[in-house]
């Protein structure tokens, strides 16, 4: 691979994780306010508010960067990128097209989840080196929804990789036929239920539970590096809803897909990211025991059942 | 599982609602619709105020300040009374005080406070929030008319007094003539201010000067002539 080659896969998946956050961002603004009988933005930039985001990130570089005295400071700073770069790295594993990924690499299915988890890590730091009960408290939590909610993820996405007997992502979407979207339908709810909560969105968002705990673990952010957060809550819904996309949705599989294989992948992954945000308006947050009691008595048996059915599907040669 | 019926609920609450149309107004491109009796500003009509500061004291907030003289104004007919009038120096309401009770004009014998519907009169300022009554007075021009009565609603006051007849009409139709020609006259009816007196019981209402003059009349049948004179003592 050439110096070239690397720059422009670089390029176009930093271009890719710019963007779409942004678009998903707008969507959620849009859908969720028509959702609630109100119209959203509608001035910034003119057109229906289409740059009410790029006017916010104009608003946050414009903000002071303050570190709090007793915060642990490198710690501190670190976080949002901790949280952040970790979503990029996961977009670059996701084929758009055939044949198309920034990363093509055997694992990319194992590295893609690797790289989601380490997110919440993120998180995590922020909670700590911030020196601030509430801040400590979401930090807490989103650990404990980290270790509950990686384990329904991690077996729904098994799953898959036995249906279709491969860990790389391009493969398994090659390999992928509409059979898979009823049969590994259990595999797809568990995997965004599970997506949903390790994003801490709602109704996940106990870390963040702005009414108790302020802003959780991103209570004493400010200006650049809080955007970084929102950007990474944004990335993540991204990587999630084209994750669901490729390997249960079938990802290019469509009418023309040799041309409009990147234009049905990205379809399909926006409609995924719709359902996140549908479901982020019509329900309300979870308590802390309720979100385990969903992880623990729900996701985790109907993923292991999927597991066992799939595994059963393969060996009588379904 | 027991919570789903309510969650597919809710999912299909908020679709419904994102493919109806939004209740948003967007305001300063839109005005908005106000109803005329919303309580925007209050208008002051100058030439109705006489200065008597109920509306001052009656104030939760005490946001009105009034000032005024005293003027005298001679007499227009010779040998007649000069007559004092009060003059209004200032009337201001402190709009950044106001609770928008609409006591003030409530309690405003004279109809010189108005609610108006204008609420456009943000201020950078706190200070500019004081309206004088110039500035009050400006309000009256958005001041909308009352709104119509319902139908079949009794008349207001001041057409009921405009079109009855005049006080004193029927007493002076029927006061020379006898009792049963006034009473059978259309437009001649008993003045109200005499209560007709029921029979048997004429001892009390009458003064306590009536005994005096013996009329037979007023002393009832059963009663000796005798009592008229203790009677009167009682009273007096
Ligand atoms: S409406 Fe305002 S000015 Fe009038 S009585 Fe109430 S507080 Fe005072
Ligand atoms: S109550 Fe009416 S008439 Fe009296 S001072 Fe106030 S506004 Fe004037």
């Amino acid at each position: 691979m050439s110096l070239l080659e690397v720059a422009v896969r670089s390029a176009s998946v930093l271009a890719a994780f710019l963007v779409l956050p942004l678009l998903v961002g707008q969507t959620e603004h849009k859908v969720m306010a028509h959702m609630q009988g109100r119209l959203g933005p509608m001035y910034a930039g003119g057109f229906h508010g289409w740059a009410q985001l790029v006017a916010d990130g104009v608003k946050f570089v414009q903000k002071e960067d303050i570190t709090p005295r007793a915060a642990d400071r490198w710690v501190f700073r670190l976080a949002p990128a901790v949280a952040l770069i970790p979503y990029l790295v996961a977009l670059a594993t996701i084929p758009v097209h055939p044949g198309v990924a920034a990363i093509d690499v055997p694992g990319s299915l194992v590295l893609a989840l690797a790289a989601t988890s380490v997110g919440a890590l993120g998180t995590l730091m922020a909670g700590w080196a911030s020196a601030n009960k509430y801040a400590l408290l979401g930090g807490l939590r989103a650990a404990a929804q980290l270790v509950s909610y990686e384990l329904p993820i991690v077996l729904a996405a098994a799953s898959i990789a036995l249906a279709g007997g491969s860990l790389s992502v391009a493969t398994l979407t090659d390999r992928w036929s509409p059979w898979w979207m009823v049969w590994q339908l259990p595999g797809a709810i568990v995997f965004i239920v599970a997506a949903c909560a390790e994003l801490q969105r709602p109704p996940f968002d106990m870390p963040v539970a702005d009414a108790e705990l302020v802003m959780g673990a991103w209570t004493e952010y400010t200006g650049l590096r809080f955007a970084f957060f929102l950007l990474a809550e944004y990335a993540g819904i991204v990587v999630m809803s084209l994750l669901v996309a490729v390997l249960w949705l079938g990802g290019w599989h469509g009418p023309f897909e040799d041309t409009l294989g990147w234009l049905w992948t990205l379809l399909k992954g926006f409609a995924v990211a719709v359902v996140i945000i549908w479901v982020r308006v019509a329900w309300p947050r979870l308590r802390e025991d309720q979100l385990q009691r969903l992880a623990w008595v729900w996701l985790v048996p109907l993923a292991l059942g999927q597991l066992l059915l799939t595994g059963a599907g393969v060996v009588m040669g379904w | 599982m027991s919570p789903l019926p309510g969650i597919l609920k809710g999912l299909a609450t908020t679709a419904r609602t994102a493919m109806r149309p939004t209740h948003t107004a967007e305001y300063p491109d839109v005005a908005p619709d106000l109803p005329p009796r919303s309580r925007g500003v209050i208008a002051l009509l100058e030439e109705n105020c006489t200065s008597c500061m109920l509306c001052a004291r009656e104030c939760p907030d005490w946001c009105i300040y009034i000032d005024s003289h005293k003027e005298t104004v001679p007499a227009t007919t010779e040998g007649g009374r000069d007559r004092q009038r009060n003059v209004l120096d200032r009337f201001a309401i402190d709009f950044s005080l106001c609770m928008y009770c609409g006591i003030c004009i409530e309690v405003c014998p004279f109809d010189a406070l108005f609610w108006s519907p204008q609420f456009e009169y943000s201020e950078v300022d706190i200070r500019d929030l004081i309206h004088e009554k110039d500035r009050l007075g400006q309000w009256m021009a958005t001041v909308p008319p009352p709104p119509a009565l319902d139908e079949r609603a009794a008349e207001p006051g001041e057409i009921a007094a405009a079109t009855k007849p005049a006080r004193g009409a029927g007493l002076v139709g029927g006061a020379g003539t006898a009792p049963g020609a006034g009473a059978t006259g259309p437009g001649a009816r008993m003045p109200r201010t005499v209560r007709p007196r029921p029979a048997g019981t004429g001892t009390r209402p009458p003064t306590p000067r009536e005994p005096l003059t013996g009329t037979p009349e007023s002393v009832p049948d059963d009663t000796p002539p005798a009592a008229g004179p203790p009677a009167d003592g009682e009273t007096r």
